[in-house]
């Protein structure tokens, strides 16, 4: 569980988070949502430590994040798993190779059990006969896979993803989704997702934070989202004509007034 | 950026590995060019030293030691380092700068690497290990490219430029000429990676910082040379 307190940071005079508050629980997707500029790429750089917060609290299961030496940090940064907006694959460096450097740089196996582990992980994400190419070889779905295998290789308790779906078609959008939810469930992690692809919202949303103009503006699940009231996240979601038929049409089928199945496919 | 190099290595193996390949890209990589312009800037001494020597009461031994105390004072460490921090530095800081941007030096620092150790350290270390080795292959090069001029040109014979190499060699030129190159392998290294480990924006931003690391190490190693000359000799 990592829970975070009136988190202030800011750029010069610009205010980019503005007291921002929330617990992002174990085993669950916790996406963070809002528009370009809302400022959560910043609140998930405070929460890894790539940024420093002004004002506010961070804690790891209870761990004092801010308070932390950096030695701590660096204990604790092994348990942290990150898949970054671009990827962030070593250029120099095989997909195989990619995968094992942090075995290599943080356990003591021998290379065949390492080795073992990297085919593991790279199976786990459904890339498989890739393990020879380089990151400029491959599309960007699979370099997203790598750098999900990546980040779980040390297994990690917190997984952290960045965008996770820019650049990608809706197909593999939904795989990529899939893959890091099945992979949440199955090692009881907590998976923070910043994104504003609304398939993820409608799809993985366990617990959400919509932020605006950096502050908390609502939170919820993806449930929650079809009856919310709120205005700011109403027009950030269902912001065309065909998502607003779409919410329209959950409603109705969730009071009970239409059959999903009498809709014609 | 130093202060922050300076912590216990996550694994020692790897960081090695690292050292080892700096070692490769920086030493074995500027070979080729390290090579050319030592046996030209040898040759074109020999040549220009003898077409300005045109008393006969000189003797031609005399070029021969010009073009060894030239080569070894002043072609070889900072010629050769000037052109280095436009091979080297260029690249490091360009390597750097495409790792920020594309959040690969993020990457490794969420995996709780300390960047600065990992990246810079083995750079700086690699360059301050063979910078002065291809400074002392640039004093040999630069001689022996003299020596050649000298003979393909008929100036004088290997004999004559053997024994003009003898006269007068003093053993401290070499001291100082190694004490210029390991000053400015720091420069070379150093400058064009604070330039690349801190840029920010894109490609264009990539392009500036190293051209920017480039001048400012020239001008560095023209200021330390004139430094050290005034310390030292």
């Amino acid at each position: 569980m990592i829970e975070f307190k009136d988190i202030k940071k800011s750029f010069g005079s610009k205010l980019v988070l503005d007291g921002v508050s929330h617990v992002m629980e174990t085993g669950k997707a916790n996406l963070i949502i809002g528009s370009s500029g809302s400022g959560k790429t910043v609140l998930q750089k405070c929460l890894v430590g790539l940024l420093e917060p002004d004002e506010g609290s961070i804690s790891y299961d209870g761990m004092n994040f801010i308070d932390m030496t950096q030695e701590h940090r660096k204990e604790l940064r092994q348990q942290i798993g990150m898949l970054f907006q671009g990827s962030a694959l070593f250029d120099s460096m095989t997909v195989e190779d990619n995968v094992k450097f942090p075995l290599d740089m943080f356990t003591k196996g021998n290379n065949s059990t390492k080795q073992k582990r990297v085919n593991e992980v790279l199976e786990r994400v459904n890339l498989e006969g890739v393990n020879k190419k380089f990151p400029s070889e491959i599309s960007g779905g699979m370099k997203k896979r790598v750098g999900i295998a990546r980040a779980i290789v040390l297994t990690p308790k917190y997984l952290f993803c960045d965008e996770p779906n820019s650049g990608l078609d809706p197909q593999t959008s939904m795989l990529i989704d899939k893959l890091i939810y099945e992979i949440t469930r199955e090692f009881n992690m907590t998976t923070i997702i910043n994104t504003h692809d609304m398939n993820s919202v409608m799809e993985i949303g366990d617990n959400i934070l919509y932020m605006k103009d950096g502050r908390k503006e609502w939170t919820g699940n993806s449930k929650d989202i079809i009856f919310s009231k709120n205005k700011a996240l109403n027009e950030f979601i269902f912001a065309s004509e065909f998502l607003q038929d779409a919410k329209n049409m959950r409603m109705l089928e969730a009071e009970g007034k239409i059959n999903p199945n009498d809709i014609a496919h | 950026m130093i202060k922050g190099m300076m912590s216990r290595p996550e694994n020692t193996k790897l960081y090695w590995k690292e050292f080892m390949h700096q070692c490769s890209e920086i030493g074995v990589g500027s070979l080729g060019i390290v090579s050319i312009i030592s046996i030209f800037m040898g040759a074109v001494s020999t040549v220009q030293t003898a077409y300005q020597l045109v008393s006969p009461l000189i003797p031609l031994t005399t070029i021969a030691q010009i073009v060894r105390d030239t080569v070894i004072l002043e072609f070889a460490p900072t010629l050769v380092c000037i052109v280095l921090a436009g091979v080297v530095g260029s690249k490091i800081a360009s390597e750097l700068g495409n790792m920020r941007v594309s959040e690969q030096i993020d990457a490794l620092e969420i995996m709780g690497i300390n960047t600065k150790t990992y990246l810079i350290m083995p750079k700086i270390a690699a360059a301050i290990l063979m910078i002065p080795l291809l400074v002392i292959l640039a004093m040999v090069l630069g001689i022996y490219g003299g020596r050649l001029a000298g003979t393909a040109a008929g100036i004088l014979s290997t004999d004559t430029f053997d024994k003009g190499l003898m006269d007068n060699f003093k053993a401290y030129n070499v001291f100082f000429s190694l004490m210029k190159a390991y000053t400015f392998a720091f420069i070379i290294s150093s400058i064009p990676a604070y330039y690349g480990y801190y840029v920010k924006g894109g490609s264009l931003e990539i392009g500036r910082s190293s051209t920017s690391s480039v001048v400012v190490s020239c001008v560095m190693i023209l200021l330390a040379d004139y430094v050290l000359a005034a310390l030292l000799l």
